[in-house]
């Protein structure tokens, strides 16, 4: 989002986002879904197509731009934080989405991750993780699980998986939202995301149904979603599985744990309330397990600071006050003499 | 070149009035302030109307260990009355402020030259790190120089006594005195140092008065050690300079001037993203300060961020500029290649030093020809532009900038470690000498039916600059290989060929938008061409001017747009029977030239970090023509051994 102060919609509908090229997932991938809520958010949020941009680096999710009706750009791999940094340091005006993935943005482009958001910038950062690297045909990804068989881990990998949303916040990110692709509630996050003014992160989980099919239908399917989705609201009650479970802090070990509400009395369960400024909930909700505990989605953390682009802009006007950009001044700027014919010093 | 410092005739006076020019080497500990000395007597020399040129010679390391022989840094200024082009082959001066300076310097002076020693420096401990067992001062070992011995830091700590300095802060001030000793041996005004020490100190008026005093102590020295002793006063001529307004400049300011310049031309807002890396952070630092001109800098978080941050700039409208050296560079290698497909302006700097890998931090090269012209994947051809001198930046920025935004396309600016550092006086120029290149952005569809067609070309091959936030001109643009005019993804055979073919005329099609290579001095054929690019124009220059004045048929052709080259640059070269390439690297431009043209480009190659010597070029320039090298000219500067012997390449 580009201003705390409300602009005008812009009109479009969904198709207006649609483009003319032949959209190229195989068919039954997630990324159909997330591009599907992306058009249906576009519109909703009042986006202007020619102020948009949507900035990707390498890999499946990163043809994405291509398929938005706004002005995109397909870089390199994993730098496009590095590139959207630029866009929006040179126009401010422009709203940037960053389109990455699991090996992109995780990966060879964890350092510009990273450093995008401890200087947040003013952008809307969607990360694919679909736990595998699709465009290369099915290599384990940062993300991948511990014993993940793939072409280059035929054993099973042994590293351990990088957890997107808490390195997110150990970035220093003011906003961390989860989602999966085809949650109906996608879009609202996608609206979250772009109310926040700064650096937005969203971890998309997206179903790789070639190389990772399914992998997290656990908590995705439908059925019995209700016992492993922790929808989080501000100022709601941490409950699921119908109003029967809720989520309550364990004071004297200092974690999370689920508890049991009864008769929908969550106060007596001790279920607490999402706060989406609390940092430390923030930490402990992005770090739930998922099996003993449910997978926690939506808004997990937003709590807006400042913004690295209108810092610099700042920098610049104060810097440019009361000067003139007279070049010739500049250029005899320091100690000078003037030869005339004969020499002397001035 | 004679000295103007002995009290009798140099031994080979090259028919230069004894005052002409003089080399002065001031080296001591790198904490010593060695280059800020340097610094004020540059300007002290440039404000005596002198021509100059400097080398600044430091080593990696901030503060090494005190008093070892890695630890040394120096400063080289040759100054005179007559058209000055290098830093001088060897010092007529040294002043040496621990004996490590005075080991790893003193071979490089000339014979009967003066050696400046503080013994104060010249303790057991101190002499055992320099790795003398006795101290050369008493051993004769520098019987074949004049040597003005005495206890500098005493005193320093005499004239600094009144402020009540510490003794490790009061020794501080033993390079204004030495600066002072310095300025009256060649009458210098010492105003401009005592209104630089006042600003400089302003918040600690002590510190100002003590450096000033220590000043004058070194100034008053001198004044009265002139009745005995090898010590002379000396008045250097100022040069016959071109009327006009002067300054002194160093390469990394020139270049940071001419991207402003640059940028106004165009008429664009500049980004610069950088990442701090040595000899090239001086231009981040500098342009940083400039925000009134529409310049917004970004310190990235490495050197890929930096390119990609300007790449990103510039697809938003502004001049996209990104700075390293060599390894910074390589880093930014495949972003040039997404710059290069996208068809996007950017101007990349690199200010080269000894490589490979780390290799010569803050030593000169010119090694990286190679990885500019020729070192990304795929045929990625774009611009190459050498810069010659420390002012000669300032328009190849200008350059750079015209033809990035003008052929949508990265341009390479070459510099070193040499030119990015050293400093020389600079005519100011007029800013409206230089011709406008204002950019246009395409805001309108350019196709029949209302097609938006974003890679439709011009008649020089540039495809449109398209803004996004311009309305109803939404498109997309990537690396991937694109359809002709529409942009759109397409990887048929037919179109990579055409696409290939249209970057690479495009980029060759530059040649017909410069000017034809011109004859830097000498005849447009003959036999013998001298062809640099970059730094070595010199040795190259002084080197040809001496041989010429000797009667020697040489010319001296400097390279300033190394890629593509100068459309006549060929036959230019045929016209001449023989072509050496002097370069600080094993022979790249002699291989480009060779591959270019097919003619038989021989090589003068130095890879010891330093610049070519005047004499190392003459002495090739005699051997090519078979003319004795000994004799009047040439003959007085032997190569030294701080500055390690050319190798010459073998011809692969």
């Amino acid at each position: 989002m580009n201003d705390m102060t409300p602009i005008a919609k812009f009109p479009t509908t969904l198709k207006d986002w649609e483009t003319d090229q032949e959209v190229r997932w195989c068919p039954g991938c997630g990324d159909y879904a997330i591009l599907k809520a992306v058009q249906r958010t576009m519109p909703e949020i009042g986006a202007d197509p020619a102020k948009t941009v949507f900035v990707s680096g390498i890999g499946c999710s990163s043809r994405f731009p291509y398929y938005m009706e706004s002005y995109g750009f397909h870089t390199i791999h994993g730098r496009a934080p590095a590139f959207a940094t630029g866009i929006k340091l040179a126009n401010p005006e422009l709203d940037v989405w960053i389109v990455t993935g699991d090996g992109d943005g995780m990966s060879i482009g964890g350092n510009h991750t990273m450093h995008l958001l401890r200087r947040n910038l003013d952008c809307q950062i969607m990360l694919f993780n679909n736990e595998i690297y699709g465009l290369t045909k099915g290599q384990y990804s940062p993300t991948s699980r511990v014993g993940t068989t793939s072409p280059t881990s035929p054993g099973g990998s042994v590293d351990r998986p990088a957890l997107p949303c808490a390195f997110a916040l150990g970035s220093g990110a003011r906003f961390v939202a989860r989602g999966f692709d085809v949650s109906k509630e996608l879009p609202s996050v996608l609206k979250a995301a772009h109310a926040h003014k700064g650096a937005a992160f969203i971890e998309i989980f997206q179903n790789c149904i070639v190389y990772n099919k399914d992998v997290f239908n656990d908590f995705a399917a439908p059925k019995g979603a209700e016992d492993r989705q922790l929808w989080l609201q501000n100022g709601e009650p941490m409950v699921f599985a119908k109003g029967t479970k809720g989520i309550a802090l364990d004071a004297e070990k200092l974690t999370l744990t689920v508890v049991d509400v009864t008769d929908g009395d969550w106060q007596a369960a001790g279920v607490i309330v999402h706060d989406v400024t609390n940092r430390s909930v923030a930490h402990m909700l992005v770090e739930l397990p998922f099996g003993p505990f449910p997978m926690a989605l939506g808004v997990i953390y937003d709590d807006p600071r400042p913004t690295f682009e209108a810092a610099v802009m700042e920098q610049n006007r104060v810097g440019s006050v009361g000067k003139k950009p007279d070049l010739a001044a500049l250029l005899s700027k320091g100690q000078t003499w003037t030869v005339d014919g004969e020499h002397h010093a001035g | 070149m004679a000295t103007a410092l002995l009290d009798q005739p140099a031994p080979h006076d090259a028919g230069r009035s004894a005052t002409d020019a003089v080399v002065v080497r001031f080296a001591g500990d790198s904490g010593d302030g060695m280059q800020l000395t340097g610094g004020q007597f540059t300007l002290s020399t440039a404000l005596a109307g002198n021509d100059l040129a400097t080398f600044p010679d430091f080593p990696a390391e901030i503060r090494a260990p005190q008093g070892t022989l890695f630890g040394v840094s120096a400063f080289q200024i040759n100054f005179g009355s007559t058209e000055i082009d290098t830093a001088g082959d060897a010092p007529d001066v040294l002043v040496a402020m621990n004996p490590a300076a005075l080991k790893t310097n003193v071979d490089a002076l000339k014979p009967g030259g003066l050696i400046i020693v503080d013994t104060g420096e010249f303790t057991k401990r101190n002499l055992e790190k320099a790795k003398y067992a006795v101290s050369p001062i008493d051993d004769g070992s520098l019987e074949k120089w004049q040597v003005l011995a005495f206890d500098i830091s005493a005193l320093t700590l005499e004239a600094v006594k009144p402020f009540g300095l510490g003794n490790k802060e009061a020794l501080r001030c033993k390079n204004m005195w030495t600066l002072g000793l310095a300025l009256w041996m060649f009458d210098r005004d010492r105003k401009p140092l005592t209104d630089w020490l006042n600003g400089k100190f302003a918040k600690n008026p002590v510190l100002a008065q003590a450096n000033i005093a220590a000043l004058n102590a070194g100034h008053a020295y001198g004044e009265t050690a002139e009745l005995s002793g090898p010590l002379k006063q000396h008045h250097v001529a100022a040069v016959d300079s071109a009327p006009g307004l002067y300054r002194t400049v160093t390469g990394a300011e020139a270049i940071s001037l001419g991207l402003v310049a640059g940028a106004q031309l165009a008429g664009l807002p500049m980004f610069f993203g950088g990442y701090p890396i040595t000899p090239a952070s001086a231009i981040l630092h500098n342009l940083v300060r400039y925000k009134e001109f529409g310049i917004t800098t970004f310190q990235a978080e490495d050197e890929i961020a930096a390119i990609c941050s300007a790449i990103g700039a510039s697809y938003a409208g502004q001049l996209g500029v990104t700075s390293s050296s060599g390894p910074g560079i390589a880093l930014k290698g495949e972003a040039m290649g997404l710059a290069i497909m996208t068809e996007l302006p950017l101007v990349i700097i690199n200010s080269q030093r000894g490589g490979p890998s780390t290799g010569l931090p803050t030593k000169t090269e010119q090694s990286d020809l190679y990885q500019a012209i020729y070192g990304r994947n795929g045929d990625a051809p774009l611009p190459v532009i050498a810069a010659r001198s420390p002012s000669d930046a300032f328009e190849c920025a200008i350059e750079a900038c015209r033809i990035a935004t003008q052929y949508m396309t990265p341009v390479m600016l070459l510099t070193d470690g040499y030119i990015a550092n050293a400093a020389e006086p600079w005519k100011v120029p007029d800013p409206a000498s230089f011709a406008p290149f204002p950019v246009t952005y395409l805001t309108t569809r350019n196709g029949e039916d209302g097609e938006l067609l974003p890679f439709k070309r011009d008649e020089k091959g540039a495809r449109p600059w398209i803004k996004p936030g311009t309305p109803d001109m939404m498109h997309r643009i990537g690396g991937i290989e694109k359809a002709i005019d529409t942009g759109h993804i397409d990887y048929s055979p037919g179109v990579h060929q055409t696409q290939t073919d249209a970057r690479k005329a495009k980029v060759d099609g530059v040649a017909s938008g410069i000017p034809a290579q011109e004859v830097t001095l000498g005849t447009t054929s003959g036999k013998l061409a001298i062809v640099g690019w970059g730094s070595t124009y010199g040795p190259i220059h002084q080197a040809v001017r001496r041989a010429r004045r000797r009667g020697l048929d040489v010319s001296q052709i400097h390279v300033r747009h190394v890629w593509p080259l100068p459309a006549n640059l060929g036959d230019l070269l045929r016209g001449y029977d023989k072509i050496l390439v002097p370069e600080m690297n094993t022979g790249q431009f002699k291989t480009v030239l060779r591959d270019q043209y097919l003619v038989d480009a021989h090589p003068l190659t130095k890879t010891s970090g330093q610049p070519f010597t005047i004499a190392e070029i003459h002495a090739a320039i005699c051997e090519a023509l078979g003319a004795p090298i000994e004799g009047e000219f040439g003959g007085e500067v032997d190569a030294d051994t701080t500055q390690l012997p050319s190798i010459k390449a073998v011809n692969p």
